[in-house]
């Protein structure tokens, strides 16, 4: 069973072929023996989830079921759980258990579905590699020693390694879509509004979206259609009406007019990468869509201006992680001062702490202009850069990520050489629009991502397109050895 | 040497929403530490701010009080700084867009000029919660800080005032008038003891006509009009004392001891934060339509300013009775309701402006608190006119009605027998016993030919007649059967 | 754009966090090369460009002043370092 897809998982319980606690235990079993290979999980919820499974059983036979009632999942371990600890991969809240839920946990919980756990992450999103956690990094099923990308490398490598069908995860610069690359699933980060962030532990607000991660385009659908809508306690969240994203999987994609940013299929691009992107087109040009090359003129600034406007932003989104009121507080603190700035040293690990410094930097006095107001500035040349392109063509395609995964250690000596990991994702995050990464082939044994960016509230046309490519390619039904 | 001072205010007005302007935590004061502070308050990860409606409506009515542009678009900043009563570490508040742009406000001096005390700006932002310093030690036997969460995210709106007061009795005017305002409003309960406003005064002085700000100082949280008066008298002389010894002000921020007429450096300008202010990503532009804004303005109640002017012409108050009462929204209604039960209004607004202010003052309570109402005063000082009862008598009335002891006039003067005679055949038989029993005060009286002091010697007749009286003879009736037997 | 061990000392204070000697060496480098990817931005033509805050071009919605929240202090401090009698406590705070 744990190769089956959330679809075909639904339709079992559905038919009564299995029951959610016999599906529940099969999956705890694969993580109880498997993921120590992995180090995917930090928190593995067994009595509860056996207790949700039992419920889900007899909601569905009372006839109470959604598709999602009895099936397991997990969450990444940024969104809050209540009762259960959540950590956003730090010592700060290595033991912080919330008393509230996200809403996106609510939502789940709401549909019957059965969380297994915690998925492991780069501390509070702050990475590309998975080696930031507090918890250990994460390995990819696909290569011993290979990280599986991040933040959301513990969802993607646990997605990959069929401990779970699905799990939730969240992008601010690519936390998404890059794992889902590398460990050669499908992951879509919504538009910016789309899901809620109320309980998703903040890195930086204006470019944080909570989204799906599975091995296919359908279940991506399925997790979405839980995950979307309008929150009131989200100032940010839209109020906009919710399609059923597995309505318009199989329309035709004849006459889809696909994007290629010239900036991002630029001779800088490996020979290797660029090839299965123009493979991966052929395919949808077979499928009846027509292609062309548009321009992201200020795409190359992307990187620079993320790096203001993420950190700045999380300088203060972090400051509420004092040791007064919850999480890690040092001990014996001999004055205020002192609470606060081992709390703060001895919680945090070092590339938050870099970034919490390179924001706190370019907010302060004398600095803002130069840096933040200028960030804010080339973000709307960014945005406007995307609106101008999708006046021409649907969706754009490019690389997700600029290689495969790559060997832990071998990028987290410098930062700036980590931060060039999210080349191809940090411009979506800014401009705000949805984006998807989809299985398109594999070098040197090692899976590579399409990235599929659509404009503004397009996610069922990305889902639509990504499984139209599932039909006629089997990328994404590769397994680990 | 000369000086000149320039004062300019900083008011924090709590606004009296009933819940906190970025959650649905109740703002009621006076509950158990920590009971009113939720997930949001208390910043706990993940949680998001959503905007109390009705914190916008009350920033707008102010605006509009104090003749200002209202902002149609306005944002919130973080500004940033780490406190334990700061759940956040930082304070949502608006610096580049507040809601209320430039206006002013017209007071009136002690001379009976007026003058235009222009406002800067005023901005919406949330309150902190409360540090309390008592004795709380660890295990260890530290001394610890308390923190209560209660007051923080409570909304307030911050009232930056241009520097255009010259002493502290301006100041204190602004102040007074500002706070006629805010609880005419119904804005803000007004009430300084629970913090609900609170002032900051920055104090500088110059040369006698320079065009040139000295540098200033900022005395933080004053909350009380005493206070604020003292304090400024303090900065005042303390300035002046350096610059006249050739010393020169540091920029600083200043703390001020009520209690003992004492002030302290907080802060100096070079220790100040540098509070990297920046756009709150969590919340969205905040735009406000005409309907809002028209709808906020239909809602205004009467100013200070206009229902003095109705005062003087409705109840022939004079103007600083009038000012006083139409000042206070609290005072204003209290006078109205006595106008409607006693009907003399100037016999109202004395004794308003007398003996309950004066007991007020010395029970140290707000008009809300006072254990007499409207009703019982307005019937208070119908007896009174009618002559039922002597002001010596109403006196003792009220002293029984302020104990709470009988909520009615009348029964009370009938318990303390304070009814006063003033059946004029009764009065007239009582005058011409006690006459008669003094013919020598009578003849001197009669040869006295000094009006004044023939009026004088009139009062040594009347405490024979209370005595005869037994108190209760009305002594106005007295003065007048006396004046025509003797003059007659 | 080099950014000195003055500076870094300086935002570590702003920021709360205890640096030591050692760790402002490496964040001289990191942060070094991190603003030197930052100031790409300055060749940007920026010129009567608004800045942009937020991706979607909406407006706040606001919430009627109704009470939704009921007391929950037990819960929540029972998740606190260290509290007494329903106050959090800091080490004392001198002004």
């Amino acid at each position: 069973m744990h190769n089956k897809s959330v679809a075909e998982l639904s339709r079992a319980l559905e038919q009564g072929t299995v029951s959610s606690v016999e599906l529940t235990r099969q999956f705890l079993d694969r993580i109880r023996n498997e993921d120590g290979k992995y180090n995917s999980f930090i928190t593995v919820t067994e009595d509860q989830a056996l207790a949700d499974a039992r419920t889900a059983d007899e909601q569905r036979a009372a006839g109470n079921a959604t598709p999602w009632t009895g099936v397991p999942f997990a969450h990444k371990d940024i969104f809050c759980t209540n009762g259960v600890r959540t950590t956003c991969g730090s010592k700060m809240l290595a033991n912080f258990v919330p008393p509230y839920d996200a809403t996106v946990t609510a939502n789940f919980r709401k549909a019957g579905a059965v969380c297994l756990g915690k998925t492991n992450m780069d501390e509070f999103a702050m990475g590309s590699s998975n080696e930031s956690s507090h918890f250990g990094p994460v390995t990819n099923p696909w290569g011993e020693k290979r990280v599986p990308g991040g933040s959301s490398g513990g969802s993607a490598a646990a997605v990959a390694a069929r401990l779970v069908p699905a799990a939730t995860a969240t992008d601010t610069g690519g936390s998404i879509r890059q794992p889902a690359a590398l460990c050669g699933i499908t992951g879509l980060k919504p538009t910016y509004g789309r899901v809620s962030r109320y309980g998703m532990i903040a890195f930086a607000s204006s470019l944080d979206q909570g989204g799906t991660m599975a091995r296919t385009a359908e279940d991506n659908a399925m997790m979405l259609n839980v995950m979307a809508g309008f929150d009131p306690k989200d100032s940010t969240s839209v109020d906009r009406e919710v399609p059923d994203y597995t309505a318009t999987l199989n329309e035709p994609l004849k006459g889809l007019k696909i994007g290629l940013p010239r900036e991002y299929l630029s001779d800088q691009l490996s020979p290797a990468m660029e090839q299965q992107v123009r493979d991966a087109v052929k395919e949808y040009e077979k499928l009846g869509a027509t292609v062309k090359e548009v321009s992201l003129p200020h795409a190359k600034l992307a990187i620079a201006a993320y790096y203001v406007i993420a950190p700045a932003e999380a300088s203060a989104n972090l400051s509420r992680f004092d040791g007064v009121r919850y999480g890690y507080r040092c001990d014996d603190p001999k004055d205020l001062m002192d609470l606060y700035t081992r709390t703060r040293a001895e919680g945090f690990g070092n590339e938050v702490k870099r970034r919490i410094l390179v924001g706190t930097y370019a907010l302060s006095a004398g600095y803002f202009d130069a840096y933040y107001l200028k960030a804010q500035k080339v973000r709307r040349l960014i945005q406007q850069d995307f609106v101008n392109a999708f006046q021409e063509v649907d969706v754009l395609m490019s690389p997700t990520s600029p290689s495969p995964a790559f060997i832990q250690g071998e990028k987290n000596t410098d930062p700036v050489t980590m931060y060039l990991e999210d080349v191809f994702t940090i411009a979506i995050n800014l401009a705000g629009v949805p984006a998807m990464s989809v299985p398109a082939g594999f070098i040197d044994g090692l899976p590579v991502g399409l990235q599929i960016i659509g404009d503004y509230f397009s996610e069922a046309r990305l889902l639509n397109a990504a499984h139209q490519f599932q039909q006629v390619t089997d990328w994404h039904q590769r397994e680990p050895n | 040497m000369q000086w000149d001072i320039v004062i300019g205010l900083e008011i924090h007005v709590q606004l009296a929403t009933r819940t906190k302007i970025f959650s649905g935590s109740s703002t009621a004061y006076g509950a158990e530490p920590n009971t009113q502070a939720n997930a949001v308050d208390l910043a706990m990860p993940g949680t998001l701010p959503v905007p109390n409606e009705q914190a916008f409506r009350y920033a707008v009515m102010f605006g509009l009080a104090v003749n200002a542009e209202i902002e149609r678009r306005s944002v919130f900043e973080r500004k940033n700084y780490f406190y334990p009563d700061l759940p956040k570490g930082y304070q949502t508040t608006q610096l580049a867009r507040p809601i209320v742009g430039p206006g002013y406000v017209d007071i009136e001096l002690g001379n009976g000029e007026s003058k235009r005390v222009r406002i800067h700006h005023a901005h919406l932002e949330e309150d902190a919660g409360k540090s309390l310093h008592e004795a709380i030690h660890d295990s260890m036997g530290h001394g610890m800080t308390g923190v209560d969460l209660n007051r923080a995210g409570t909304p307030l709106i911050e009232v930056v005032t241009e520097p255009d007061m010259n002493n502290a009795e301006e100041a204190v005017a602004f102040a007074k008038k500002l706070h006629g305002i805010v609880t005419s409003l119904g804005i803000c309960d007004g009430d300084m003891s629970q913090g609900s406003m609170r002032f900051d005064v920055n104090i500088s002085l110059k040369p006698r006509g320079s065009d040139t700000l000295g540098t200033r100082t900022e005395t933080k949280n004053l909350n009380s009009f005493r206070f604020m008066e003292q304090a400024i008298a303090h900065e005042v002389e303390r300035q002046m004392d350096i610059l006249e010894d050739g010393g020169t002000i540091t920029q600083e921020t200043r703390l001020y001891n009520g209690d003992r007429d004492e002030s302290r450096s907080m802060r100096t300008k070079e220790e100040a934060n540098d509070y990297r202010y920046f756009p709150c990503p969590d919340l969205l532009p905040v735009v406000l339509d005409d309907a809002f804004i028209e709808e906020a303005r239909n809602s205004l109640p009467e100013l200070p300013d206009t229902r003095k002017a109705r005062f003087m012409d409705q109840y022939g108050l004079n103007d600083y009775d009038a000012g006083l009462l139409a000042g206070d929204s609290k005072l204003a209604a209290l006078f109205e309701e006595t106008v409607l039960h006693g009907k003399d209004a100037k016999l109202s607004a004395n004794w308003i402006l007398g003996e309950f202010s004066a007991r007020l003052n010395a029970d140290e309570k707000s008009v809300a608190q006072a254990p007499v109402d409207g009703k019982q005063l307005g019937n208070l000082v119908a007896r009174i006119a009618d002559n039922t009862i002597s002001s010596a008598g109403a006196k003792k009335v009220f002293e029984a009605l302020w104990a709470g002891d009988n909520g009615d006039v009348d029964a009370i003067i009938d318990a303390k027998g304070l009814k006063q005679v003033s059946d004029t055949g009764e009065l007239e038989k009582m005058v011409d016993e006690v006459l008669s029993g003094m013919p020598d005060q009578v003849a001197q009286y009669q040869n006295e030919e000094d009006p004044k002091k023939r009026k004088k010697m009139l009062g040594g007749f009347m405490g024979p007649l209370m005595k005869a009286s037994k108190g209760q003879g009305n002594p106005k009736l007295f003065n007048e059967i006396l004046a025509r037997k003797l003059d007659g | 754009m080099t950014i000195s061990r003055k500076d870094i000392e300086k935002v570590a204070v702003l920021a709360r966090i205890q640096v030591d000697d050692e760790q402002v060496s490496a964040l001289e480098k990191d942060l070094g090369n991190i603003l030197d990817l930052v100031d790409q931005l300055s060749a940007a033509d920026t010129e009567s460009v608004e800045p942009l805050a937020h991706p979607l071009d909406a407006v706040q919605r606001l919430r009627p002043d109704e009470v939704t929240e009921t007391d929950q202090r037990a819960a929540f401090q029972a998740i606190a370092p260290a509290t007494e009698n329903g106050l959090y406590l800091a080490p004392r705070v001198i002004e």
